[in-house]
């Protein structure tokens, strides 16, 4: 059996654009992808999904709470390499459009982040690890993310 | 019947739009409580648009969702054209119906073919599908509706998700007349594959039987996504001079009630209540190649909202082949952007899953000063965690194990095709 890439493709605080797009790129690609690929983990396509070794975990969404920085510790950890997917993951926004609300906006909002625990601000993802490689856009610039897929698949010596 | 106590708690429902949990608690072997928790994380677009220019706040709003990128624009669009007092053209009206249509072929051939079919086939995956055969042959015709779907959003709109092109009064940049009669060969192609899932989807036995429900959704002349009049199946019809009363009586209130509690019948918005409303208005062609499948409705099976996706992927497909066939394309000065005495409206329009409600106030230099929506998926909230309860009280009854039961729950949450990124927008205040 030829070498897959082992992925993960996970989402934070974000609308899903890029996953609807990585979905909509699998019209032309999947047959291709599922030879290359081994989609350890993807919550859109199965509900047996493994967190263990990955050669690249794909994280789309910025950071807004607790929880989803130990998630995204932990995936960081378990990956030889992170790309962060998308302008919410690249930058924060524009989910961290409300970083910059007005004193009276952050105020009438606070006890809906007390509530939900959600943090004061929103973080893209290189604020709290090590992002190998970017592909911004909103959603996704798809002719960036074809070259950094590729690239890993070359360099994991699976083309 | 025995007398049992469990908890079920599914974690990151998979195959399906956006983060949410689900917790089930049986006591006795009654069912106690159903909560369905969207986990997805708030974005505050209905503070973030305040103090935007109203020609402009489509764009914002459009990521609210990735998947269904199109029908926030779309309404937003549509309620600030009533504010500006803005008649769309014949022509922007068909490239916006387009738009809709390949729309809802994307993304409901996502929902079925992607989440739902591996459920048919008894798999957790299309992954596991077989890798020649069958399964194969379905799959790639599969990926080959979903194109068909993207291309035409592409064409219409300069991108499927996050549309550029889209704007107040008309279009910012029209598709090119070659490139929009090009997608009609595809289109044809792809009619019979829809057609073959709709079998599929008709042969498909999962049951549950809404107790008493009510639907609700726009009714029109061509079972399209806009339109100007609400109606319901217990014969009401709202016009839309009405629908920002209706809105605040009797939608938000509804979707704000807890389950077990809600004293009036609970509604259904979506794809299921669209066919049991409107199926005379789909296309003829429609009609005649889904006949055998028409006569299921009106059907109070919630998996046949799953179904009524289905046949409307190949009405989609119908009325877009229709629409192109007879749009001459011309460079049309969109209208200017002066405001009259309106501040206030409500936009209605018919989303994949759902009825979708756009309520924007503006100030006097035409910057939002209010903006609230209600989701589709907010609506089917209450429905929802009410017949997860009832599915999951009979199959207890006929002494199913907690794992039958928990995989039969996925099932149920996929036929209502919910949304989380969007139904996570609508603030829902007693769930706590």
């Amino acid at each position: 059996m030829s070498k897959k890439l082992v992925i993960g493709w996970f989402t934070f605080t974000c609308c899903e654009d890029s996953t609807i797009l990585f979905v909509e790129l699998m019209n032309e690609n999947y047959f291709k992808w599922k030879e290359q690929i081994e989609f350890k983990h993807c919550k859109m396509l199965k509900s047996k999904n493994e967190m263990g070794q990955f050669d690249v975990a794909f994280v789309e969404g910025a950071i807004s709470t607790d929880e989803d920085k130990k998630e995204l510790e932990k995936i960081r950890g378990l990956s030889k390499y992170l790309v962060a997917i998308g302008s919410c993951a690249c930058s924060g926004y524009p989910s961290a459009q409300r970083n910059d609300f007005d004193e009276k906006t952050k105020k009438e909002i606070l006890p809906v982040l007390k509530n939900y625990n959600l943090w004061e601000n929103v973080l893209s993802l290189d604020k709290i690890v090590k992002v190998d490689d970017n592909v911004p856009g909103c959603p996704m610039t798809t002719k960036k993310f074809m070259e950094v897929l590729d690239k890993y698949l070359k360099l994991f010596e699976v083309v | 019947m025995h007398k049992i106590d469990f908890d079920i708690s599914i974690e990151n429902l998979s195959k399906i739009e956006g983060h949410a949990d689900l917790d089930v608690s049986v006591k006795d072997g009654k069912v106690k409580d159903i909560k369905l928790r969207i986990t997805e994380n708030k974005r505050f677009y209905t503070q973030a648009v305040r103090g935007k220019q109203a020609s402009l706040v489509h764009q914002i709003v459009s990521r609210i969702c990735g998947t269904c990128s199109v029908a926030h624009l779309t309404g937003c669009i549509e309620t600030v054209e009533k504010i500006y007092e803005i008649k769309p053209s014949e022509q922007t009206l068909a490239l916006r119906n387009l738009s809709l249509y390949g729309l809802n072929i994307r993304d409901h051939a996502m929902h079925l073919y992607l989440f739902c079919l591996p459920d048919i086939f008894g798999k957790d995956s299309v992954l596991e599908f077989e890798d020649s055969g069958r399964e194969h042959e379905l799959l790639h015709k599969a990926f080959d509706v979903k194109s068909a779907g993207n291309k035409l959003g592409t064409v219409v709109g300069g991108r499927s998700v996050h549309a550029p092109y889209p704007t107040i009064g008309g279009f910012t940049k029209l598709p090119k007349q070659e490139e929009l009669k090009a997608l009609t060969p595809e289109l044809k192609k792809v009619r019979e594959d829809a057609l073959e899932f709709v079998e599929i989807f008709y042969n498909c036995n999962f049951e549950f039987i809404d107790p008493d429900p009510e639907y609700t959704a726009l009714k029109n002349d061509d079972f399209g996504y806009l339109g100007d009049v609400m109606c319901s199946t217990r014969k009401y019809c709202i016009p839309e001079e009405e629908f920002l009363k209706y809105l605040t009586k009797k939608v938000i209130p509804y979707s704000q009630a807890e389950g077990f509690k809600f004293e009036e019948r609970s509604y259904l918005v979506g794809a299921l209540a669209r066919m049991n409303l409107n199926k005379e208005s789909l296309h003829p062609d429609t009609k005649k190649s889904a006949k055998k499948y028409l006569s299921t409705f009106p059907s109070d099976n919630i998996f046949h909202n799953n179904l009524a996706q289905a046949i409307e992927i190949v009405n989609c497909i119908d009325r877009s082949i229709e629409i192109i066939d007879k749009l001459e394309l011309k460079e049309e000065k969109r209208p200017g952007l002066k405001l009259g005495k309106k501040r206030e409206d409500v936009g209605v329009i018919e989303a994949p899953r759902g009825t979708l409600y756009y309520h924007l106030k503006v100030n006097d230099e035409a910057k939002i000063e209010y903006a609230n929506l209600v989701i589709p998926t907010a609506q089917n909230q209450v429905d929802m965690e009410k017949n997860i309860g009832g599915l999951v009280q009979k199959r207890l009854d006929e002494g199913k194990t907690k794992e039958e039961i928990r995989k039969e729950i996925e099932m149920i949450v996929r036929a209502y095709d919910p949304c989380m990124s969007c139904a996570t927008h609508f603030l829902k205040i007693n769930w706590i």
